[in-house]
């Protein structure tokens, strides 16, 4: 079992070594990432200007662009949605295979603030951990500094470590 | 206590509006369920216990506030949230009037979800936590009342604290009065379910028909009157314990059930088809002689044997006549309290006259008498007038010793009560004359009362 790492956008300032690193560090596996092309055309929704996350999933599940035994993620910078919420950071598939991250709204200039590439590697770092256990079958951690806790806002990712917490570990 | 233990159900038309809060939830650790339509939602209702309900407020046939409504009569306590996608003020009145706790437009802001689930949570844990440290504080003030120092209370406190620590099955039993229902407490209070509650069954007190629906619980319309779902005893005290008093007065039919209970640990609610499991401690007590019963074929074997695991027999008064003043004391203290009445001793006339009486009805027959005593006498003291006349009247006394002395006097006295202390006619029935009688009342000292 490994984990793979799909980036479907340029991320020019991406530390990837880095960011396989401590992907590695939080589930013990190893890392991959790769470049990849998905059209996702088919899942804009232009009354709300964003891309259905559930079916970006279900793009990515029959594209063959997957491994057997991997876990896969999409990092992209596109604005996400399910069709009841008003945004995600993020989506998976509990105890699937599949999940996406985006960092369109881990930005600091998304809320007027200045640029800062290095918290923009620890919220993507986060938001792809915390994705990737749910792939794993792990579910909302009542510990705000643990990864798995649920974050509606971008504050809510800088409070938790990039790292699982004890009983998440044991449940890992 | 984990997510999972509580339950969300999600009723829209739209699939995909069904799936993505199910999917949002199940990350979150809840159970959940979802329902298309109304009927649907109903049904599930029915089968099943959920805490909060996300209620589409425009669906085909029946509409999202008139379902509420149909999900309030089944449940009282479900708390339902209307998700509207016009956003007026109209509607979200409307729900809110019909004891909706709150509304949400669509989309939904993913915080705001969130926010409202986990008030709702936190809501539902203070209401747990209320009643079980309300029964707890009552455990607290009851467990102090069992008083004494004689032998046999003091192997009574052994017993207890030998059982409490384990799961195992009590059987308490004693005549009337004798406290049965405070050593049962005490065993709760000394256990490891001690901050869960310990539900008390009077199975004497109620009769057939009901006791099943206040064991078990009932099913909205499992009988005339049940417009609710309603849990029973056994639910209620589930990770506690449960107390069945005058176990000896449950039915034959009731029988069958209750060891089913007790040996499957679940059962299904009246009128019900779910299964519900608990984890109880069954304390039982009885003043009946179980054992003839059984052999009368009154009360089943297979239960008795499952009932007497344990036994604790607790003595009559009578026969701890050493713990009575200690027992007087404290119903003194307890009752100046509850009465504001200063009463700090009991002469030791009262107190010889309290020690001497047998107490048919036990340790409640006497704290009984020191309330009628707090009531009519005058403080700082009880004395011997204050106390009730069936304890003064010389047929409740037994002599101090067997001398021939002693029967004389108490039997002196019990003629001279007889006679409202007429003289001539007590001395007419003693058989000896007048003056005879005044000697003798002048040398046991004998006073009309």
């Amino acid at each position: 079992m490994f984990i793979e790492i799909l980036g479907a956008r340029n991320f020019e300032k991406l530390d990837v070594g880095l960011l396989c690193k401590d992907v590695k560090s939080a589930f013990n596996l190893e890392v991959a990432f790769r470049k990849t092309v998905i059209d996702f055309g088919a899942t804009f929704d232009a009354n709300r200007i964003q891309y259905n996350s559930t079916q970006i999933l279900h793009l990515l599940l029959n594209s063959g662009k997957i491994q057997n035994n991997s876990k896969a993620i999409i990092l992209t910078d596109l604005d996400l949605f399910v069709p009841i919420l008003t945004y995600v950071f993020g989506e998976a598939e509990l105890n699937g295979r599949t999940a996406i991250a985006s960092s369109h709204r881990l930005h600091n200039e998304y809320y007027g603030l200045p640029k800062n590439e290095q918290l923009l590697q620890t919220r993507i770092t986060k938001e792809i951990i915390h994705e990737l256990g749910h792939t794993f079958g792990l579910i909302h951690c009542k510990d705000y500094k643990c990864v798995m806790h649920s974050s509606t806002y971008v504050e809510d990712i800088d409070l938790k470590e990039a790292s699982l917490c004890i009983s998440c570990k044991v449940n890992f | 206590m984990n997510n999972k233990n509580y339950g969300i159900l999600i009723v829209d038309d739209e699939k995909i509006v069904r799936e993505s809060l199910y999917k949002w939830f199940l990350e979150d650790g809840y159970r959940v369920d979802t329902a298309e339509n109304a009927a649907e939602a109903l049904r599930k209702l029915q089968s099943a216990t959920f805490d909060i309900a996300f209620v589409d407020i425009k669906m085909p046939g029946m509409d999202g506030l008139e379902l509420q409504r149909h999900l309030k009569d089944i449940d009282k306590s479900l708390t339902v949230i209307i998700i509207t996608a016009f956003a007026s003020v109209d509607s979200a009145v409307r729900a809110l009037k019909d004891g909706a706790y709150d509304y949400v437009t669509k989309p939904i802001d993913p915080d705001e979800l969130t926010h409202i689930v986990n008030n709702i949570i936190n809501q539902k844990k203070l209401l747990t936590e209320n009643i079980q440290l309300r029964e707890k504080i009552d455990e607290l003030t009851q467990f102090d009342e069992i008083v004494g120092d004689s032998l046999q209370i003091k192997k009574v406190f052994e017993l207890i604290s030998t059982v409490a620590k384990t799961d195992t099955t009590v059987l308490i039993r004693g005549e009337s009065g004798t406290g049965k229902e405070l050593v049962a407490r005490a065993i709760h209070a000394h256990s490891s379910r001690k901050y869960f509650p310990i539900i008390p069954v009077n199975c004497g007190a109620i009769n057939d028909n009901l006791l099943e629906s206040e064991l078990f619980g009932h099913e909205k319309g499992a009988f005339t009157g049940a417009q609710y779902r309603r849990k029973g005893k056994f639910e209620m005290a589930d990770g506690g314990s449960i107390f069945f008093d005058e176990i000896g007065c449950v039915s034959e039919r009731l029988q069958v059930d209750l060891l089913r209970v007790l040996e499957a640990k679940q059962f299904t609610r009246v009128g019900g088809e779910q299964v519900i499991n608990v984890d109880v401690r069954v304390i039982c007590a009885t003043n009946k002689d179980l054992e003839l019963a059984v052999k009368e074929g009154k009360f089943r074997e297979d239960l008795y044997y499952r009932l007497n695991v344990f036994t604790i027999f607790l003595p009559p008064l009578r026969e701890r006549k050493s713990d009575i003043p200690q027992l007087a004391n404290h119903f003194m203290k307890k009752f100046s309290q509850v009465m504001n009445k200063p009463v700090t001793q009991i002469d030791p006339e009262a107190m010889d006259v309290l020690v001497r009486y047998d107490w048919p009805g036990n340790i409640r027959e006497l704290a009984n008498a020191i309330e009628r005593a707090m009531v009519v006498g005058k403080p700082p003291q009880i004395s011997k007038e204050d106390l009730p006349f069936q304890l003064i009247n010389t047929n409740g006394i037994k002599p101090a010793s067997d001398s021939i002395e002693e029967i004389e006097k108490i039997h002196i006295l019990k003629i001279l009560n007889q006679c409202n202390w007429n003289i001539s006619k007590s001395a007419e029935v003693l058989d000896i004359d007048r003056a005879t009688l005044y000697n003798k009342i002048n040398k046991y000292n004998l006073k009309n009362r």
